[in-house]
């Protein structure tokens, strides 16, 4: 870390003496002596524009003062300054009131019916600013109340005092300016083009930042009084960005989530995926009771000791594998890993419930367990590449953070893919179009230097040989290298050592001294010493009938790799399944227990920097059973207990490993595979999950899901040629497990002519489950 | 008694006056000449000690204003000529564009030389066509004759000149929202610092001037900063056109020194309309406080405006006579204001919402005494603290009007209406008393 | 309707003439006027197209300005200014009586479409007032009378021509062109100056010569 070298300002604010750092604005100066100036305008993280003028003070500088009172957000500290506050100057008194009196003549008093009432910046401050009694008399400005200007946001023109924030915000930081202010004077309003809603995936973000109850969320709209709710602080379960949150409960049920401030992580902001997808945790097939599968094959309803004795009978002394999903907490992660190495008695354990490689495993084992990347190191670089990576898709709050250097000192980006996205054309990405596949060859000519940054995504691994390229790249150039994976469990899934070949705290299973640690700590003889298995070995294993039973702890098949294969391994084997709603493993499973969801228990997530992000249950008269709590029943039945009754207890058994100080394995690179030769209406398929899409996550948040993005089949204008379509066409996209028909869109310069990409998972394409291939593959596409 | 000064005006009563043959005729494009074969820093000292002050309505230095445009920075530098005139009562530069365009074009040449700008526009108000099609054509007929685009008058500088036409927006005239619409935004007012001449159009140092105090270079350049500065005042130097309109025998265009006064205008022009007597007055249009016949001998420069409680602003003389009532010209006034208003900040946006109802409610006679000192405590709360100076504007009619006629304003309470025939007021009426 | 390959080139040619494209914006609103009378929801479209920004920005500067009409115009609008000036000396009677003649409230269109009305605001000729605007061109110190039968000369075809301007009074498209920077070859017609702009002149030399 560099040391930054601040020149540090004095100045007297209501005869107060306060240093702080040059460029500070008088505004938030005053802030720091406690002394609160009334404002609606100024956000710390938007560009000041001093509109609504209601925190005027008086400021004099070296004995001259300014002829009329100055807006305190827009003017910065100078040597010499002296402010004087609405509680020092009767002048800068009189004119906050004038102003506050002002943005009331038109405000409508439904505040008793406002979703804003008792968290308004407008109410307080009219309760502090303003007069008792309104000496208006005329007629009010009126306005149709409320419009949608998307399906999750509503407006309300009369409440809205034009503060721009919504459309500072919509430009500045989101770069989706969708939303502006039209028309002019007192008939200024916010508002979207008629024909083009305001669908930004951070559009939830100007709900929260409204001063007023201008901006109303749709689903939360009339549903609860601020004072009737009890505010948690959380972590965001959807990706790996690692957003601070809050989860706002009434009577045991969650109303709302707002993004929490986080200077380091998200700042001030979230995706709307974290916001306004939690209903899946009440869903109507969320499981609440213990399950056992009877001798007729059907899902019974068991009580606990009986579910874990059944759980525990199929398990014992069986070739048994356990599979984790992306959205463990680092304690239930290291629930599993403690439970296969300890109960099981394998390292046959993988947290990738999705397309990986081995590549991937020692990429993962030798480059990114010990490494500390962070969102500093955005703020810093002096260029980015992209790597099988869609920031604004993938990880929003990475994409606001390249955004914002992109905006405010253009820095560079380059992104390495199959497709140009939307997110890298707001980044002004320089576009290497790549066939799939032939990545790593493009990461090899890429140029850069030791304050470069590299954002590796998830998906590099579905292209054999591109994660050595990265690496190689990242030893020539000494760039930074940052591994950034879709889902928000996975890096701390392997810091818990939930991977074949990695013990908790990145020990090398391989590793005779990395065992023996372990083994002490966890109180057993020894460790399995041999590489586990990855998912789809895993399930490949229990097809040939090298494996007998799996524990898996919430992950979808359909994810993985050939995701028939992993059906008819779930088919065969002994399952138990840990989940909370109902899913393909469950119907398959013999016994399923249910455990805890996000706003129900306590625990961590790692985000993609290595950042823990501690949370508590909000919601408290729930299940509260965490995945690490019913590993340890299971444990005990089994006579070889992990002792991890609680969520605290693994934390502190985790911590208390610590970080592995010996020798890493060394990264083996791999080449590319050769590309496969293509027939005319042949295709490399690719594809990427966009962030609102079919998710199960997002079940249920049918306003959410109108502001997805247009589901359709992307092909370059010379396939589109040669096939005979033009944009709009059906196109129907093959493969001999099935076939998607999708409206095309032909985009010139961004794809490669022998690829065509469509959204892996999103309504009406369902590639993996359809087709059972997502990037890569060969397939026909040709003219419906 | 002062002579009138025609320099500007001098050959407009020629038919083809906003020719370029016309312009020639009279050595035009000959400053351009000259300026452009001395050193740029020499033609920015030479327009300093001339004393030319700007001619939009602040009267700022325009020498200075040049002077503080960075040199050697490496960077593109613009000009911009303001020809949004669209000051309630102004109406100098639509009548010098329309007869001699090319003077405006001459006077860009010279400051863009000067100023080191490659590239300058004029932003000019859109409700004259006619006004466009001859700069429009005058830019052409400069571009055709090698005083625009590449190696103007050969002397190794390229210029472009744009003509941007406007919309319709008040606002426009004031410098960083005219910025802003020319870059192609809302015109709404920007954040100063940074002012213009460090980060202007494109955030690149960029020259606001106004178009009469662009038209004025040439003259300066041809006939040296002693011939201009011997005229005017002590502080306001030259000549100016002074527009005088309203209820007098004889509206137009009057060139003079600076400082002249409104008797004397008067007197050239005939007086008041025939039967009636002077009221109250503009000295710059509607943004400046009225005066009243106290004011006749007010010597109508920044000075002497400013001492007496006004501003001399565009020199927008508007007259009114005793027919006119003064509450309704206000309530007009505010009327315009909440309609140009641009919507950026709270005193000028909800401010004038609200004064003209208060105002409307007053002249239809449904208002009270009261009412007036809200009006004033009103104008109090909008009155330096709107984000720029229109809510500034907006507040001056009122309180200068009550100041002089607060009975009048009571009077519409007492009599609970108007006790003025708005017919008497017009044209019309005039013509038919006169017949 | 999409714009003709001739159309979208004049568009091209707007964009080239600022060093930023944005900057275009404006002129490229009022062309868009000039082809459909007002600005289309297809026009704003294109232009969000060609300059690669949204359309809600494009739509926000267009609502902004007074000049750019969201539906179709008369081919002669007529505008009386109205403000205090002008009003006082005879705007307000014009106003009321092109609306009683026109049977049209502010921002009516006759049925036949030739003529619209709009009271303006200030028209920087205060020397000429009280002034009425047609298609943005000068008709100098009306009547109530004298409008009247400018309107009628719309309504008939033969527009009186302007005071100061062309010799033909140009339709509402027609000049929405000029304003987009256009030239129409119309710019020597017409006087230099009116009667008042050269009051000071006159009176000078009236003057010089005792």
């Amino acid at each position: 870390m560099s040391t930054d070298v601040v020149d540090m300002i004095t100045v007297i604010v209501d005869g107060f003496e306060i240093s702080v750092p040059k460029g500070t604005l008088v505004i938030r100066a005053a802030e720091k002596l406690g002394i609160q100036i009334p404002r609606f305008c100024d956000h710390p993280l938007l560009d000041p524009v001093g509109a609504c003028r209601q925190c005027l003070v008086d400021i004099e500088i070296n004995g001259r003062a300014f002829p009329k009172p100055q807006a305190s957000c827009t003017i910065p500290v100078e040597p010499g300054m002296i402010v004087k506050t609405q509680l020092t100057s009767p002048v800068a008194e009189k004119a906050q009131k004038g102003v506050m009196e002002l943005l009331l003549i038109n405000h409508p008093l439904d505040c008793p019916v406002c979703d804003k009432g008792g968290e308004c910046p407008l109410q307080n401050q009219a309760m502090s600013t303003g007069r008792t009694e309104s000496r208006f008399e005329g007629t009010k400005r009126t306005f149709e109340k409320p419009i949608n200007i998307s399906s999750q946001v509503l407006l309300d023109r009369e409440r809205c005092v034009l503060c721009a924030r919504c459309t500072r915000f919509s430009d500045q930081i989101a770069g989706d300016p969708f939303i502006t202010l039209n028309e002019r004077g007192a008939l200024q309003q916010v508002g979207i083009y008629e024909k083009q809603p305001f669908e930004s995936y951070f559009s939830g973000n100007v709900v929260q930042i409204c001063p007023v109850g201008a901006l109303t969320g749709a689903s939360y709209r009339f549903h609860a009084r601020p004072f009737d709710l009890v505010s948690t602080p959380s972590a965001c379960e959807h990706c790996a960005a690692g957003c601070s949150m809050r989860t706002d409960v009434r009577r045991g049920k969650t109303l709302r989530r707002l993004a929490g401030d986080d200077t380091d992580v998200n700042e001030e902001w979230n995706c709307d995926k974290g916001r306004w997808a939690f209903k899946y945790v009440t869903a109507a097939d969320r499981i609440t009771q213990p399950m056992v599968r009877d001798a007729s094959g059907e899902l019974q309803v068991a009580s606990w000791p009986e579910a874990l004795a059944a759980a525990a009978a199929g398990l014992q002394d069986k070739r048994a594998a356990v599979l984790v999903g992306g959205r463990v907490t680092l304690e239930d992660a290291y629930g599993y890993s403690k439970f296969a190495r300890v109960a099981l008695g394998t390292n046959d354990i993988d947290f990738r419930s999705r397309i990986t490689s081995d590549e991937e495993r020692d990429f993962l084992a030798s480059t990114v367990v010990d490494s500390a990347p962070s969102y500093r190191d955005i703020d810093r670089a002096d260029s980015i590449l992209l790597v099988g990576f869609e920031p604004e898709e993938e990880s929003p709050i990475v994409f606001l953070r390249i955004n914002r250097q992109v905006r405010k000192r253009s820095l560079k980006v380059t992104t390495i893919g199959t497709k140009l996205s939307i997110g890298a054309e707001k980044l002004k990405a320089n576009f290497v179009c790549v066939a799939p596949g032939t990545e790593a060859q493009a990461v090899a000519a890429q140029e850069l230097t030791d304050k470069s940054i590299i954002l590796v995504g998830e998906r590099a691994s579905e292209s054999a040989g591109t994660l050595s390229a990265v690496v190689a790249l990242a030893q020539k150039s000494g760039a930074k290298l940052a591994w950034i994976p879709r889902r928000a469990g996975e890096r701390g899934a392997l810091n818990a050592g939930a991977i074949g070949n990695l013990l908790p705290g990145g020990r090398p299973v391989t590793d005779a001294a990395a065992r023996v640690d372990v083994a002490a700590a966890w109180g057993v003889d020894s460790l399995p010493a041999a590489v586990g298995r990855s998912s789809s070995e895993i399930f490949a294993a229990v097809n040939t009938g090298t494996l007998d039973a799996l524990v898996i702890g919430g992950i979808d098949p359909v994810d993985a790799d050939k995701s028939h294969e992993a059906i008819s391994a779930i088919k065969k084997a002994f399952v138990v399944s840990l989940e909370i709603r109902e899913s393909a493993v469950t119907k398959l499973a013999d016994v399923v227990l249910p455990v805890a969801a996000i706003t129900e228990k306590s625990g961590t997530f790692v985000n993609w920097e290595g950042r823990g992000r501690n949370f508590e249950a909000a919601v408290v008269e729930s299940l509260n059973r965490s995945d690490v709590r019913i590993l340890t029943m299971i444990s005990e039945k089994l006579g070889r207990s992990i002792a991890l009754p609680t969520v605290s207890s693994a934390a502190k058994e985790f911590a208390s490993l610590g970080k592995w100080d010996g020798a890493v394995s060394a990264f083996v690179p791999v080449a590319p595979a050769n590309a496969p030769t293509l027939g005319a209406t042949d295709a490399l398929l690719t594809s990427w999950r966009r962030l609102l899409d079919a998710g199960s996550l997002q079940d249920g948040e049918e306003n959410l899901a109108g502001t997805a993005r247009q589901t359709v089949i992307v092909i370059s204008p010379s396939r589109a040629q040669s096939i005979g379509v033009v944009t709009g066409d059906a196109v129907r996209v093959s493969n001999s497990h099935g076939a998607i028909v999708l409206p095309v869109l032909v985009e010139a310069g961004a794809i490669h002519d022998d690829a065509v990409w469509m959204p892996r998972n999103s309504r009406g394409s369902h590639i993996l489950a359809t087709l059972a291939v997502a990037n890569g593959a060969v397939v026909t596409v040709v003219k419906d | 008694m002062t002579a009138l000064t025609p320099v500007l005006s001098a050959h407009w009563d020629e038919e083809d006056s906003f020719t370029m043959a016309g312009y020639k005729r009279h050595g035009g494009y000959k400053a351009a000449a000259k300026a452009l074969k001395m050193e740029p820093d020499a033609v920015i000292q030479l327009v300093k000690d001339s004393g030319l002050r700007g001619r939009g309505g602040a009267g700022f230095p325009t020498g200075m204003k040049w002077g503080f445009i960075p040199q050697g920075d490496n960077k593109d530098h613009y000009l911009v000529v303001n020809a949004d005139e669209s000051e309630p009562g102004t109406c100098k530069d639509m009548p010098l564009l329309l007869a001699n365009p090319h003077v405006l074009v001459e006077g860009i040449i010279i400051a863009s030389y000067a100023i080191r700008a490659k590239y300058a526009f004029i932003y000019i108000r859109g409700e004259v066509a006619h006004v466009a099609r001859r700069l429009q054509q005058a830019i052409e007929d400069a571009y055709a004759a090698g005083y625009l685009g590449k190696n103007v008058f050969k002397s190794g500088q390229d210029l472009e000149l744009v003509l941007h036409v406007g919309a319709g927006a008040y606002i426009c005239g004031e410098e960083t929202a005219l910025l802003d619409s020319l870059e192609g935004y809302r015109g709404q007012p920007r954040l100063r610092p940074p002012f213009p001449a460090i980060a202007g159009l494109y955030a690149r140092p960029t020259v606001v001037n106004n178009v009469e105090s662009i038209s004025s270079v040439p003259a300066i350049i041809a006939n040296g900063p002693e011939w201009f500065s011997a005229m005017g005042t002590e502080k306001s130097k030259g000549m100016t056109l002074y527009s005088l309109s309203g209820h007098v025998a004889n509206p137009g265009q009057f060139e003079a020194p600076l400082g002249i006064t409104l008797r004397e205008i008067l007197e050239l022009a005939g007086g008041v309309r025939e039967g009636h007597q002077l009221k109250f007055w503009t000295p710059g249009g509607s943004s400046t406080p009225i005066f009243t016949a106290d004011q006749l001998d007010t010597p109508l420069d920044y000075e002497g405006v400013a001492a007496a409680g006004s501003m001399l602003g565009t020199k927008a003389l508007q007259i009114f006579d005793e027919t006119t009532c003064v509450v309704r010209a206000v309530l007009r006034w505010t009327e315009f204001y909440k309609h140009e208003s641009c919507g950026k900040c709270t005193p000028c946006r909800e401010g004038t919402w609200w004064l003209v109802q208060i105002l409307r409610d007053l002249e239809n006679g449904k208002g009270t005494a009261a009412d007036l000192d809200k009006l004033l405590d009103l104008c109090e709360n909008i009155l330096g603290r709107s984000f720029c100076a229109l809510g500034d504007g907006a507040t001056s009619s009122i309180s200068s009007s009550i100041k002089h006629f607060r009975d009048e304003y009571i009077a519409h309470v007492t009599n609970a209406g108007c006790p003025f025939d708005s017919h008497a007021s017009t044209l019309f009426a005039s013509a038919k008393a006169g017949a | 309707m999409a714009y003709s390959e001739q159309e979208l080139s004049v568009m091209d040619s707007i964009i080239a003439r600022y060093p930023r494209s944005r900057s275009a914006i404006m002129p490229l609103l009022h062309y868009v006027q000039s082809l459909a009378g007002f600005v289309t929801n297809e026009g704003i479209e294109e232009i969000s197209a060609k300059l690669s920004i949204t359309t809600a920005e494009v739509s926000a500067v267009a609502t902004f300005y007074t000049q750019y009409k969201r539906k179709p115009m008369g081919e002669y609008h007529v505008g009386v200014c109205t403000n205090t000036l002008c009003a006082i000396m005879g705007g307000d009677e014009i106003l009321e009586g092109l609306k009683e003649h026109l049977g049209l409230e502010n921002d009516g269109v006759t049925a036949d479409g030739k003529v619209s009305l709009e009271h303006l605001e200030c028209n920087a000729a205060c020397d000429y007032a009280p002034v009425v605007m047609a298609n943005w061109e000068f008709y100098d110190n009306q009547t109530v009378q004298s409008a009247k039968d400018l309107v009628d000369s719309m309504r008939a075809g033969k527009p009186i021509p302007p005071t100061r301007g062309p010799n033909v009074l140009p339709t509402w498209k027609e000049n929405s062109a000029v304003l987009a920077g256009l030239n129409d070859g119309h710019a020597n017609e017409g006087v230099q100056a009116g009667a008042p702009s050269l009051l000071g002149l006159r009176l000078s030399k009236k003057g010089s010569k005792k």
